[in-house]
């Protein structure tokens, strides 16, 4: 074991509000073995070099959607990158880009989540139905029609990877909007109409400039460039015929 | 009493920050150049009504040095604008399905690429007909 022991640096982002005016970089050296994750590097300086480096992580194994950060300026869960690919320049790791830093490596996520509430991610049944009718049937093929879109673990990558969000923030984004999709186009639900609202809005699909970064960056393959797409030419129908659809106008 | 005192980080130069914005970058200015040579094709058009003689002046004035410098830039940069549109084509697609199964983005960015080269060549064709 020790002859395979390696020394990385890792440089970690440090903001404490009490005492930093600004983020600043502190420089750790970790031992490491090529099964180490960056979030078990982390671990390892809170457990034995530094107890004060703030990170928020829970599952380790790419389900949470807790540990996401900037590692070497690319929006990656920390837990699902090894060390070893950084090995022997080094890797510096931050708080997600575009959210406002907490403290350390941790960001603000009430924007997110005070989002995420308004899209109603739920399922708005188009039709009540009584236990007695009993469940809801859907074929394979309308269920491929959201499943890729929900496997969103709610990690913020994309939000990291999305510079329409990062230069304005009351843009819905990527993965909160690729979740509405998820929902509207599920043959079991009947919210489009109240969801739209917000989705077709100016905050809404039409913020996305299709950059596609955060498609790239997602760590579920969730494709929120193509959920948010693939809206706006609905969008545009809508915006030109509601005032010939009665009752269009009032939306 | 609240310690918080969140941090928010600017967003200077963010295009800047990762090869793939600054790839962002270039297929958004490209369009620039579509609309520049937009303006070279209806001040054609322009010549056109004005007459022959007009008109084949214009022709000629694309012949200068200037303008077939100015032709090979534009065809590169078109050449990349086609590239680069049609390989986020499949992100503004909605989802289909061929033969019960899912289409691949693949072939949605090569079948736009296909159409481009068939329909350039077609153009070329008919023209070399025609004169």
């Amino acid at each position: 074991m020790a002859d395979t022991e390696k020394i990385i640096e890792i440089q970690v982002l440090r903001y404490r509000p009490e005492q930093d005016k600004e983020p600043v970089l502190q420089s750790y050296k970790v031992p490491f073995t090529d099964d180490m994750s960056v979030l078990q590097g982390l671990q390892y300086i809170k457990d034995f070099l530094d107890g004060t480096v703030s990170f928020r992580w829970s599952c380790r194994m790419a389900i949470c959607g807790s540990c996401g950060m900037m590692i070497d300026g690319k929006p990656k869960l920390s837990c699902k990158t090894f060390l070893r690919e950084y090995y022997p320049q080094g890797l510096k790791v931050e708080a997600l880009a575009h959210l406002p830093i907490e403290r350390d490596l941790m960001v603000s996520v009430e924007d997110f989540v005070t989002k995420l509430e308004s899209i109603k991610p739920y399922i708005i049944p188009k039709e009540p139905r009584t236990l007695e009718q009993g469940e809801y049937l859907q074929t394979p093929q309308q269920r491929d029609m959201y499943e890729q879109f929900s496997s969103c673990i709610n990690c913020m990558l994309c939000y990291a990877a999305c510079p329409q969000y990062g230069l304005n923030p009351k843009f819905t984004g990527p993965g909160i909007l690729a979740l509405m999709h998820r929902y509207n186009v599920d043959s079991r639900d009947g919210g489009q109409a109240e969801r739209n609202e917000l989705g077709y809005a100016d905050e809404g699909y039409w913020g996305c400039t299709a950059v596609g970064y955060c498609s790239e960056v997602c760590p579920k393959g969730v494709d929120p460039a193509n959920a948010i797409n693939q809206n706006k030419m609905n969008s545009a129908i809508n915006y030109f015929t509601r005032f010939i659809t009665p009752g269009g106008a009032d939306k | 009493m609240s310690n918080r005192r969140p941090y928010v980080r600017s967003m200077d130069g963010w295009w800047k920050r990762d090869a793939y914005f600054i790839r962002y970058m270039a297929r958004e200015i490209t369009a620039v150049f579509v609309a520049l040579y937009a303006i070279v094709l209806l001040f054609g058009v322009v010549r056109l009504s004005q007459g022959e003689a007009a008109f084949n002046g214009w022709l000629q004035y694309l012949k200068t040095p200037w303008m077939l410098v100015f032709h090979v830039i534009v065809l590169a940069v078109f050449c990349y604008h086609t590239w680069s549109w049609f390989n986020i084509m499949p992100k503004t697609m909605p989802i289909m399905f061929v033969g019960g199964k899912r289409l691949q983005p693949g072939v949605i960015t090569g079948t736009g690429l296909a159409a481009s080269v068939i329909a350039c060549l077609a153009v070329l064709f008919i023209v070399r007909g025609m004169s």
